[in-house]
């Protein structure tokens, strides 16, 4: 089967809708909640970054979609809608033309996820020969050596008969996004692309998603933690803390105007050439919350300097800003009074001075 | 690859060195075997002539010296049989061949069949009932396994000939049916122990990245096991594989052998430790040090292929 004789997405043209996503891990000491209640749409060819720090579920979502972290002992909720299918409820074989079809992943450490002991080209002809037998193993060979051209790997048909021993790290991501290429997907999820790899080399890594992106009309989900890396090349952000979205919204208007004191906290963060290097790079105080016991009401509230009475019940993740309908965030506080609260010195940022309420 | 064979000559010639010497020294400790030569009553010129022509009124490097000699030229002569020993070998080699090499492929399939089953239900009731069957293989020793099954199988109810070996070249049926239950015997005990090992290798290697890449590909859970996770789980069972299949040959084997009446190397190595007599011992020692060293260079040729990482 061809992947561009798919039928296109019937339901209002979104590429992908998740809704009310929530998965659960039952573990000896009770049930986690990883993510609780995401939802967010891609529309084709765009590129919406998934933000959020160590266990905010930003990589249990994007696995999610891809039927990675189905176990006996996780429970999912919730829909996720691509091309007229649900992967949340699909069965397993389903699941599994999707994957590496229609949608493919780049994970986070090229250095552990190629097989060690296959060549690089019979690993990238592997993916797409089990989504179109047809293909003979002369042609995946050509079609994998023009995939690792396009990534901008030197003498690719003779290194396809390399190992990936024989690849430094930043080769090897090409590799991988070479591979995810293979059967032209509509939607690569990146998930921490450039978290394991040298400064420089994360610039050319981002710099090919984004000629890519531009090339194959493909939407990409980047998850990061690194609003650094989402500057570059996002359309829209997807905030996520503690396994819940807490803000959403173009570039622009989560750069400029963010909602969220943990957007603020994250922005306040990013290491930038114009700030005073006399000062300590600041970060936002304590820890993210167990997902075991999740505190009550918003779940950043034990950290947020802003914390007040009304924190304690759960914000409704709604636009709250009149002119910016798509603007979605879940934080009490007037959009008035946000204004004045997030600049710290002259820039957005938590404020840390006030005695945090836990 | 030229430095590999040349490392590993060197290696084996070491290897052998060491071996002879240990084992020449252990039966120094045995009184002068001349005694037990001359037969009874005899005169101290019959005792003197046997004495000189074994060597064994000469100091002990010169006996060492004087054996590993008749040794490798092929001329050594047992004690008690005064027969060739190199040529007894050649007699026994072939029934312990036969029933290692038998065993050595069921115990490798049925271990890996066994282990990647295990791994695949991890914590069903398939795993469990191959955790207990892979225990009871493990303690079940081979001497009572070997006569239950010569005793019911082969005696009360004649469907394979109890024990006693037949040559390939006299009648391959016969040397089949002769050699099941041996081979099965001795097999029982290494599919415990290589399907436990590779079930709990392949669920190490089943969190790696690579096979939630290769599951991130689309491919089939069969296809996830096969071509990546059951290939990369494969190290330990070649090493295992090579350090058991030489042992058996070298004649480790002698608790099998000798239940089923087979005579082998193993056989002939305890039958010669039973009569102090040194030179089988000896031969068969270094005959089994080779073999291992051998095989040894197999495996490590082996692991080269099976992950490219490795260099010889």
């Amino acid at each position: 089967m061809s992947v561009d004789a798919r039928t296109p997405p019937t339901d209002g043209g979104h590429l992908l809708e998740v809704e009310g996503l929530k998965v659960s891990f039952r573990t000896e000491d009770g049930v986690v909640r990883a993510v609780d209640g995401v939802s967010f749409a891609i529309e084709p060819g765009e590129v919406v970054a998934i933000v959020g720090e160590s266990g905010s579920g930003k990589s249990v979502t994007a696995m999610t979609l891809m039927g990675l972290t189905r176990s006996p002992n996780a429970s999912f909720e919730g829909r996720a809608m691509f091309d007229g299918r649900d992967l949340v409820s699909a069965t397993d074989d389903q699941l599994r033309k999707v994957r590496g079809a229609g949608i493919a992943m780049v994970f986070q450490d090229p250095m552990s996820s190629l097989d060690p002991v296959h060549r690089i080209g019979k690993q990238i002809v592997e993916q797409i020969r089990v989504h179109d037998k047809s293909v003979s193993k002369a042609q995946a060979l050509d079609r994998a050596a023009e995939l690792m051209e396009r990534v901008g790997i030197p003498r690719a048909r003779e290194r396809l008969r390399s190992y990936p021993h024989e690849f430094s790290g930043g080769m090897r991501q090409r590799v991988m996004i070479a591979m995810a290429l293979s059967n032209q997907p509509k939607l690569l999820i990146a998930d921490e692309p450039t978290t394991a790899l040298d400064v420089t080399i994360q610039a050319q890594i981002l710099d090919e998603l984004r000629q890519l992106r531009g090339e194959t009309g493909a939407a990409i989900i980047l998850v990061t933690h690194d609003l650094g890396v989402v500057a570059d090349i996002a359309d829209r952000i997807v905030v996520m803390y503690a396994g819940r979205v807490v803000e959403q919204g173009t570039l622009d208007e989560i750069f400029y105007d963010p909602q969220h004191p943990y957007t603020w906290g994250l922005l306040g963060s990013i290491t930038r050439i114009d700030r005073d290097r006399s000062q300590r790079l600041p970060a936002i105080p304590g820890l993210p919350p167990s997902l075991l016991r999740p505190p009550e009401g918003c779940h950043f509230r034990p950290r947020c300097p802003h914390a007040f009475d009304r924190c304690t019940q759960v914000p409704e993740l709604k636009a709250r800003l009149a002119d910016a309908p798509d603007h979605l965030d879940r934080c009490w506080i007037e959009p008035e009074r946000k204004r004045s609260l997030r600049v710290v010195g002259d820039q957005i940022g938590l404020a840390s001075e006030q005695a945090v309420v836990s | 690859m030229s430095r590999f064979v040349l490392r590993r000559l060197l290696s084996m010639i070491a290897v052998l060195l060491a071996i002879s010497i240990l084992t020449f020294l252990i039966f120094t400790a045995i009184p002068n075997p001349a005694l037990r030569l001359a037969g009874r009553f005899p005169t101290p010129a019959t005792l003197a002539h046997i004495n000189h022509q074994w060597g064994f009124d000469r100091p002990v490097y010169v006996r060492y010296v004087l054996i590993m000699k008749l040794i490798f030229t092929g001329q050594i002569i047992s004690y008690s049989q005064q027969v060739n020993v190199v040529h007894q070998i050649w007699v026994y080699l072939p029934v312990t061949a036969s029933l290692a090499i038998g065993a050595g492929i069921i115990w490798l399939t049925m271990g890996i069949l066994f282990g990647v089953l295990s791994a695949w239900r991890a914590g069903r009731w398939l795993d469990r009932g191959l955790t207990v069957l892979a225990l009871i293989g493990v303690s079940m020793p081979v001497f009572f396994l070997g006569a239950v099954m010569s005793y019911y199988i082969g005696f009360k109810l004649g469907w394979l000939p109890p024990s006693d070996y037949v040559p390939f070249t006299q009648s391959p049926w016969e040397w089949f049916r002769h050699l099941i239950m041996p081979w099965i015997a001795l097999s029982v005990l290494f599919i415990g122990v290589y399907s436990r090992v590779l079930r709990s290798t392949i669920l190490d290697t089943t969190n790696d990245d690579y096979v939630r890449t290769a599951r991130a590909k689309g491919l089939t859970e069969r296809q996830v096991m096969g071509r990546h996770i059951l290939r990369n789980s494969l190290i330990p069972i070649v090493t295992l594989f090579g350090l058991d299949f030489a042992a058996v040959i070298g004649g480790g084997a002698i608790l099998t052998e000798t239940v089923f009446n087979l005579h082998g190397v193993g056989q002939y190595a305890a039958q010669s430790v039973q009569a102090l007599d040194i030179p089988p011992v000896l031969v068969i020692t270094l005959f089994a040090a080779f073999v291992v060293v051998i095989l040894g260079a197999v495996t490590d040729i082996l692991y080269a292929y099976l992950d490219p990482r490795i260099r010889l």
